[in-house]
């Protein structure tokens, strides 16, 4: 893999401490025109392809949403975050039909899942997604609660939400954990997302371009204060230090010492004891 | 004519468990059919705190009970635990 289409230590340590990335018309023209027309045409099955099956063989002549993941900066991003050769979970074009003035529930895609790794969701938005169309919201720094799927559908708003509002071609790339929904078409078109969930097949250690691992920002990022969880933001940053540590490897590694400082539990006798 | 009374609730998620602390999610279900709201429609919580919410007329039907954390879920997070109901009855 080319180093040049990886992400940066920087920008996985947005991804621990946000959960998600997005990229902004990334996308060439040309594919996002063929993802349309593979919609109308209905070229790409709706329903599931078989579950496990490498994606590398995954609609090899689309040259839309196959062409999509093919490209070499999408498989940088897929690289950095879940290592060659991830496995197809599934996918879904999720559809918000014209004059659709409800919000989805707040959710997110799994079950109470404890690991350290995780599964990464693309969101691909093949058109202009402006606000009056939704886009999809996100909440940052949500993916590392433990939750169950809409359990967490009581709640509308957060403090420091985002929708993607966005160009076409855009790209956002969540953990398995982000909470999100849909958001209300006020448009008189349809409007389209297409999402896919990929499983990694290997250990995610450094599997990103790591020449700027000693960057002091890496320490910023994981202590960004999303604000809408208050007083728990020390539990989130404690969190993310544990999958920081997974992601690099060095058990060690910590910031303003929030995990050392619990951790610290001596068994060493002192002297002046042990003589008594 | 008859009128009936129906309630208006208010959910605010409090930075902690001091009615003064700064709100950081909030939602509203109101049954009098005057006000529709739904996921992501504000960016903006309707009141700062729990208490500016109750000087606006608005009563607290529940305040949150605290529990220690579970043995080995000391620094887990879910749920927003500071979660407070708050009502309006309206005609």
């Amino acid at each position: 893999m080319d180093k040049r289409y990886l992400l940066t230590s920087r920008q996985m340590a947005d991804f621990v401490a946000d959960g998600f990335l997005r990229f902004d018309a990334f996308i060439p023209d040309e594919i996002n025109r063929e993802a349309m027309r593979e919609i109308d045409e209905e070229q790409i099955p709706r329903g599931y392809e078989r579950q496990g099956q490498p994606l590398s063989g995954l609609w090899p002549d689309s040259r839309g949403f196959g062409a999509l993941f093919r490209l070499p900066q999408v498989q940088g991003i897929i690289h950095s975050l879940v290592g060659p050769d991830p496995l197809y979970d599934h996918h879904a074009f999720h559809r918000v039909s014209p004059r659709h003035e409800e919000g989805q529930v707040w959710h997110a895609d799994n079950i109470i899942d404890p690991r350290s790794a995780f599964d990464i969701q693309l969101f691909y938005y093949p058109h202009d997604t402006p606000r009056e169309m939704g886009g999809t919201m996100f909440l940052p720094g949500s993916h590392l609660r433990r939750i169950h799927e809409s359990d967490i559908g009581r709640y509308q708003n957060f403090t420091g939400q985002v929708p993607i509002v966005c160009k076409a071609g855009t790209v956002a790339v969540g953990h398995h954990g982000i909470w999100h929904c849909a958001q209300p078409n006020r448009t008189e078109q349809m409007r389209y997302m297409f999402k896919l969930r990929l499983n990694p097949t290997v250990r995610q250690r450094l599997l990103w371009n790591t020449d700027d691992l000693d960057a002091p920002e890496i320490h910023s990022s994981l202590f960004r204060n999303h604000k809408w969880y208050g007083n728990e933001d020390r539990l989130e940053y404690a969190q993310r230090i544990k999958l920081w540590r997974f992601l690099t490897g060095d058990e060690q590694f910590d910031s303003h010492y929030w995990l050392t400082r619990v951790e610290n539990n001596p068994e060493r006798v002192a002297a002046a004891s042990a003589a008594a | 004519m008859t009128t009936i009374a129906r309630q208006k609730l208010l959910f605010l998620y409090a930075r902690n468990p001091d009615l003064y602390s700064e709100v950081g999610a909030w939602s509203v279900y109101d049954a009098t059919g005057k006000e529709h709201h739904t996921t992501g429609d504000s960016d903006a919580p309707p009141y700062r705190s729990v208490f500016a919410a109750m000087q606006d007329g608005w009563r607290v039907i529940q305040v949150p009970q605290q529990f220690p954390a579970y043995p080995g879920m000391e620094l887990t997070t879910a749920f927003l635990r500071f979660e407070y109901v708050l009502e309006k009855i309206e005609e």
